[in-house]
């Protein structure tokens, strides 16, 4: 069995993943990529829509497009990338980590890394996941697979479509099965308003005149070898009504209903993982509970915009940078994070004091206008941030200035609210 | 008088857009919260437009399909005619990203350009 020294190895290829290798490896650190598929950029690849990358590169690009500036800037800076190889194991050994990596063309490779930077990424929600009636057919597809299908492979999944949810994944969809012959016949949520941002159900949906079905769920998926029909009823007080059934009948069923961070790895070695994210809880420099593991893009949090994961990737990575040069730093007591008040969650739960710390937070709330607040455990208000058109499709950041933490006592807890100011329209 | 509403797909904030149409043609412009709302729904008025993604098909087992993109905003009356072109085009390998595979799309000045490379199939 081969066995391989590494100073930084990173777990995923795709945006956060590139965009971390290339920090590390500019440091000067030898930095390994390791990814199960054949070629590097994740999901980026079978996004062939454009709207990527106008915060991070000031243009609007497709996702290959994307996905291939950030893998030319990590080859610009000497990462190293083994494809085709899965990580079976991660596990702390003395100061360093321990990863068995599988591949089909090498066996069994054993890395020893100084740091690992988590980045698997996500994977969809499916009918499983969500205990839908009806019959065990085939036709029945995440919203992502047939994306994939259509995208990469070029397949076409059916004739005549359905989608589950309103997830912006769920919403292209709709106007690419459009745009390759296929019939969508309806677009249904649960929630009374759509998941997805307004301008994809602009675009995507009126474009075509596809229904959107508000507060409607699914009675049942009906066939016999093949999807036929699908059941749904609008919900009354979180029930469906069923004298208002209707049949829609088509061949193909898209579930586009979330996403779930892939933490089987990061679970294996200790990593504490936040039920509100599904990703590890991490300290101000992105660091999870195990020392020397760090995370970063959709692993730790779904994030709605590859802008913030590359962002957000490059920021871990430095951390990372400096804790294999500067070594495992003296315990600081961190201030913790936590939201309150209409958010669901706030990423990173901690910070470190005197640094200024971006906060990553999702609102459970619809509203045109709101006022973010973060306040310290006695009340004061540290932070106060004005917002327009809030809604939890679309993720809020702040940066923490660090003279404001450093002021902050040392037992201070930082507490994230959000107080809506001004309802939104329907 | 006719009304038409749109949602404004220029930013993030997807305001409500109203337009009146008076029976001389003219259109009035409201529920917008910046001039780029404005000049929207007049183009979606006069001539909508929409910037189309799609795959072509590629003369290759390994890499069947690549994907494409116009450089620019399409007439939406064009859209169905090139994709039908592009459906039916054979793409040869090596390919680079950035190339033009269209040039000036039925005199549009609109092109289609491929946004991942791919090259020719080892064997």
């Amino acid at each position: 069995m081969k066995t391989e020294n590494v100073d930084i190895a990173v777990i995923g290829a795709g945006a956060a993943g590139l965009s971390a290798s290339s920090v590390c490896a500019r440091a000067g650190l030898r930095t390994l990529v390791i990814d199960r598929e054949e070629t590097p950029g994740g999901v980026l690849l079978q996004c062939i829509h454009n709207g990527f990358g106008l915060h991070y590169f000031h243009e609007e690009l497709t996702g290959p497009e994307y996905a291939e500036r950030l893998l030319e800037k990590a080859r610009a800076a000497g990462v190293e990338f083994r494809m085709e190889s899965a990580v079976m194991k991660l596990r702390e050994l003395g100061n360093e980590k321990e990863l068995t990596v599988y591949s089909g063309a090498d066996g069994v490779t054993i890395i020893h890394a100084k740091a690992v930077i988590l980045a698997m990424g996500c994977r969809e929600r499916s009918r499983g996941n969500l205990a839908i009636p009806g019959d065990r057919v085939a036709g029945v597809i995440t919203a992502g697979l047939a994306q994939r299908f259509l995208n990469i492979d070029g397949f076409l999944p059916g004739s005549s479509a359905v989608i589950v949810g309103s997830g912006d994944i769920g919403l292209i969809m709709a106007r690419r099965l459009t745009w390759c012959g296929i019939q969508v016949k309806a677009v249904v949520e649960i929630l009374p308003y759509p998941s997805g941002l307004s301008r994809n159900i602009a675009q995507c949906l009126d474009d075509f005149h596809i229904p959107l079905r508000l507060s409607t769920t699914v009675t049942g998926i009906h066939g016999r070898d093949r999807v036929e029909s699908i059941g749904i009823a609008p919900l009354v007080n979180g029930e469906p009504d069923l004298s208002r059934e209707e049949i829609i009948p088509c061949d193909t069923v898209l579930f586009s209903v979330g996403l779930i961070p892939e933490n089987e790895l990061s679970r294996q070695c200790g990593v504490e993982i936040n039920p509100s994210t599904n990703g590890a809880y991490v300290d101000g420099s992105l660091m999870t509970g195990v020392p020397g593991i760090f995370a970063c893009g959709n692993v730790l949090h779904v994030h709605d915009l590859v802008d913030f994961v590359s962002e957000e990737a490059e920021n871990c990575a430095a951390n990372a940078v400096s804790y294999v040069k500067g070594g495992p730093p003296p315990m600081e007591k961190q201030l913790r994070a936590s939201a309150a008040d209409n958010l669901s969650y706030v990423v990173p739960n901690a910070c470190r004091r005197g640094v200024t710390t971006r906060f990553y937070m999702r609102p459970k709330v619809l509203c045109r206008r709101a006022e973010l607040l973060v306040k310290n455990g006695d009340g004061t208000v540290l932070l106060r941030k004005k917002l327009q058109y809030v809604k939890p499709a679309e993720m809020i950041t702040a940066d923490l200035p660090g003279e404001t933490s450093a002021a902050c006592p040392d037992t201070a807890e930082l507490r994230f609210e959000l107080r809506p100011e001004e309802e939104a329209k329907a | 008088m006719k009304k038409h509403t749109r949602i404004c797909i220029v930013c993030p904030a997807g305001c409500h857009l109203e337009i009146l149409e008076d029976d001389n043609g003219e259109f009035t412009v409201s529920g917008n919260t910046c001039p780029r709302g404005k000049t929207y729904a007049l183009n979606e008025m006069r001539d909508p437009r929409r910037v189309v993604t799609a795959v072509v098909p590629v003369n290759s087992e390994k890499t069947p399909y690549l994907p494409v993109k116009t450089d620019a905003p399409l007439p939406v009356p064009l859209i169905g005619r090139l994709l039908k072109k592009l459906y039916s085009m054979r793409l040869a390998l090596p390919a680079k990203a950035g190339m033009v595979l269209i040039r000036d799309f039925e005199g549009t000045s609109v092109n289609v350009v491929l946004t991942r490379g791919a090259e020719e199939q080892e064997r």
